[in-house]
């Protein structure tokens, strides 16, 4: 490996960076402490990101299989069909589905992190290790390559590398990509002809929609006569009931349906301490405290839904889990941390509710708090200054 | 009035080759240095030339822009070499022994029948100033200063620190004559902080004209600047001195004796030592004849103090002036391979304060780790790490982002002033990014320095 080594002043001198990504990436280099403390904690950030990568893997999994699943019921025209059945087929579906956009979105923002890297002649940063995870799961596996690509270009140079890099950006690039898609292709990315794999493409039977159940709560907020034709809420239960979407029996984005997968991954987050459980619990809790205040005052059918299967739809856990927690793009201090959790799942419900023609309020609501985090933060600070001045005056 | 703190935050750093409780003598070193450098900020103006001939006790140099700090040389003999670094940077004076160790005569004294200006001056003309520092800062004290308190810590908790309950036992005489000195040099009070849980040795317990404080809790709780946090912080404007424990005997050992004697026990420590315990030696001495035929392997690293702060020095290096300890740990400047012992492997080796390594199943095994940065300088990007080991009411990330970017005011707000490099330490230690936390808030105390003070 060292052979490979470019020299620093030699003829590929612009590719060091390249060469010490891999060659880092393969052994962790005997560079020794020179100053300050002589021995170090033997973490590092690809451990951090390869660990997030790690409590993801569940959600993957799961998302693969799903996507199977939900192409399967939409050809069959049978919302029953049972999970485990035709097993070999969805997963093959599935994985032929999901591992290209994974694929696609890892090559292209490794591309241009490596180009950006070559051309400001830094590091190779793992921070996209993560990011090249998350935007597959936040995805509808029916969307196009293409799309991919170009939102994963877009968040990477836009949401990050303009503002110098990992570690250095305001808003979570997994979540920039996303929105990117979001306002920029919409009919691909809501409505109830993407969630279940091929079903653009395909004749639905009578009486069968494509919709997440969300999209369905979406049209809970119209006249109280249309609640009837529908069945209320007894009928939406029903259909997606709240074990539905703890399990993740529902359709909707790759990695998102699955709360049993996503707290497989949050207990490796929270166990080896790598997320903010401060972030997560807060989040969480602020999302119910949300749905509860509707459930207090309901002006529509929406409103009335279960706090809990409120924030089992959807991407919230996800959001709750993966997003938030961005240790970059989150709040820094620790008091800090709880008023960013527990604003971000509020606005996420109310965002959703309030406002339906965003059924993603999750999103939303963590780029708006990704925004709002440093000055939290400011206002963490001064109170802390301020503390340590009255100090002084009583002393 | 006594103060009991107890700090929940902090890390204790489980590593193999504490001293055992033995102290021993070796052979008379044969070579002694004072390095200008283990005097943060301080420019030299020798007085001496190589080849003069010195006593203990005489002048070496003086602080130029201070003249009345000066530094004398611990043994009689001959000054041997001046070596210089870049730009003629005096990093080391070196004096060879002779065989008969003789003293200048300085006069016995008794600090309680002295003023404190008589004290000051004791100090200040013998050569005993250099061993109190004053926060803020880090730097030795400032003779015109009045300080609100003087802080001695009679514990250290870094890793494989030296016990001072054990090395100072039996100096009782020393310790409190070296108190009464400092009792004087301040109108507030001396502090002198001992653990909580254990009993202390009697001559802390002992000690007459002193706060006693109890502190419980992890590494940083031995720090003075811990101790001064959350006993009576400094807020801008006000001055502290600290002390090290073994320091005080010596300043009442000189007081009493009238003979210019630095001798002092020294921790000899790590993984790397082959029969880790204490030796009697003299501040400055060289520490070849310390681990002659002591250490395991020659890939190792000598540091001058612990793991955490101490100094990298040369096998035939010098113990630093205001040292205890001289750990000896491997180096680790081979490549590890990411399945096997690097990023993607299990770890069992490796100590992290995160479990994200299968070691935290035995976090209190005493482990030998190495020099290794293991992993590579980052961008901040994992946040609330420090906040864990940090036991301030100071947000320590902030602060050190402050220094990064130069705030003056910020850093003022955030408590630079009640901050030392050492109490960084273990941010440093647990940073996933591997900064190098302490050099950023060093910067920053010189910073306002020279511009706040």
């Amino acid at each position: 490996m060292r052979k490979f080594e470019p020299e620093h002043d030699g003829k590929w001198a612009k590719l060091h960076p390249v060469w010490d990504g891999f060659y880092t990436f393969l052994f962790t280099p005997g560079e020794t402490t020179q100053k300050g403390a002589h021995i170090r904690d033997g973490i590092d950030l690809k451990r951090t990101m390869f660990m997030v990568v790690l409590a993801l893997v569940p959600c993957l999994l799961f998302g693969i299989y799903n996507t199977g699943h939900w192409h399967y019921v939409a050809e069959t025209g049978n919302y029953n069909l049972p999970f485990m059945d035709m097993f070999g087929d969805k997963l093959i579906y599935g994985l032929w589905q999901v591992i290209p956009i994974v694929i696609v979105s890892y090559l292209v923002g490794l591309g241009v992190e490596f180009a950006f890297c070559i051309k400001n002649g830094h590091a190779i940063q793992e921070g996209f290790l993560v990011s090249g995870m998350l935007i597959p799961l936040i995805v509808p596996a029916d969307v196009p390559l293409w799309m991919v690509a170009v939102a994963t270009v877009f968040a990477v140079v836009i949401g990050k590398e303009v503002f110098g890099g990992t570690g250095m950006n305001i808003v979570n690039v997994a979540l920039t990509a996303r929105a990117f898609l979001f306002f920029g292709y919409p009919t691909m990315m809501s409505g109830d002809k993407v969630w279940m794999s091929g079903s653009g493409d395909m004749t639905l039977a009578d009486g069968f929609s494509g919709a997440t159940p969300l999209g369905e709560l979406a049209s809970f907020t119209g006249p109280k006569a249309d609640w009837a034709i529908q069945g209320g809420l007894e009928a939406f239960s029903a259909k997606w009931s709240l074990m539905d979407s703890f399990y993740g029996l529902v359709p909707g984005s790759i990695g998102e349906t699955s709360v049993i997968a996503i707290l497989l991954g949050a207990a490796l987050l929270l166990y080896t301490g790598i997320a903010s459980w401060k972030i997560m619990v807060s989040f969480i809790l602020g999302g119910l405290g949300m749905a509860f205040l509707f459930n207090a005052f309901p002006a529509n059918l929406y409103m009335e839904l279960d706090a809990f299967h409120q924030i089992f739809l959807g991407g919230f856990m996800f959001g709750a889990v993966f997003m938030a927690t961005d240790p970059v793009t989150a709040a820094q201090t620790s008091t800090g941390k709880y008023i960013y959790g527990l604003l971000g799942g509020a606005f996420a419900i109310l965002v959703r509710v309030v406002n339906p023609a965003y059924p993603e309020g999750v999103m939303m609501a963590i780029l708006f708090m990704n925004v709002m985090a440093p000055m939290i933060d400011h206002y963490v600070i001064q109170s802390n200054i301020k503390r340590r001045l009255k100090r002084l005056k009583t002393a | 009035m006594s103060k009991t703190i107890k700090l929940r935050k902090g890390l204790d750093i489980a590593l193999k080759g504490e001293a055992d409780k033995v102290k021993s003598n070796v052979d008379a070193p044969a070579s002694f240095a004072i390095k200008p450098p283990d005097f943060h900020g301080l420019t030299p103006k020798m007085v001496v030339k190589v080849g003069d001939k010195v006593k203990a006790g005489s002048v070496i140099f003086y602080n130029k822009y201070k003249e009345e700090i000066q530094f004398r040389s611990p043994v009689s003999g001959e000054v041997s070499e001046i070596v210089r670094g870049a730009k003629r940077r005096i990093l080391e004076v070196r004096i060879t022994p002779d065989s008969e160790n003789q003293f200048e005569d300085l006069g016995a004294v008794k600090a309680d029948s002295m003023s404190s200006d008589e004290v000051k001056a004791y100090l200040l003309k013998n050569g005993l100033w250099p061993f109190l520092k004053m926060r803020p800062i880090d730097v030795i004290a400032n003779p015109e200063d009045k300080p609100k308190a003087i802080f001695i810590s009679a514990f250290d908790t870094a890793p494989l620190a030296p016990d001072y309950d054990f090395v100072l036992h039996g100096e009782n005489e020393a310790f409190q004559a070296g108190i009464d000195a400092l009792t004087k040099l301040t109108e507030g009070k001396v502090h002198l902080t001992t653990r909580g849980g254990v009993s202390a040795d009697s001559c802390f317990t002992g000690a007459k004209g002193v706060q006693q404080n109890t502190v419980f809790g992890k590494h940083p709780a031995g720090n003075v600047g811990t101790q001064i946090h959350h006993i009576d912080p400094i807020n801008k404007g006000e001055i502290v001195w600290t002390i090290n424990a073994q320091d005080v005997a010596i300043i009442g050992r000189v007081m009493t004796s009238g003979q210019f004697d630095l001798s002092k026990v020294v921790a000899v420590t790590g993984s790397e030592v082959k029969n880790p315990k204490y030796v009697k030696t003299i501040v400055g001495s060289s520490i070849s004849n310390i681990m002659e035929n002591n250490v395991e392997g020659d890939n190792v690293r000598y540091i001058s103090g612990n793991v955490l702060t101490g100094d990298k020095i040369p096998a035939d290096g010098y113990l630093g002036y205001y040292s205890s300890q001289i750990t000896v740990i491997p180096e680790g400047n081979e490549p590890k391979f990411m399945v096997t012992k690097g990023w993607m492997g299990p770890g069992a080796g490796k100590f992290s304060i995160n479990r994200s390594y299968f070691s935290w199943l035995a976090p209190n095994k005493k482990r030998s780790l190495d020099t290794n940065l293991n992993g590579e300088v980052r961008a901040f990007v994992v946040t609330g790490e420090m906040e864990k080991v940090f036991p301030f009411d100071i947000l320590p990330m902030q602060l050190v982002k402050s220094v990064m970017y130069n705030d003056l005011d910020l850093m003022e707000n955030l408590g630079i002033y009640e901050v030392a490099p050492e109490d960084f330490a273990l941010c440093e230690f647990v940073c996933t990014s591997k900064i190098e936390i302490q050099d950023i808030i060093r910067n920053g105390l010189d910073e306002v320095h020279r511009e706040c003070m």
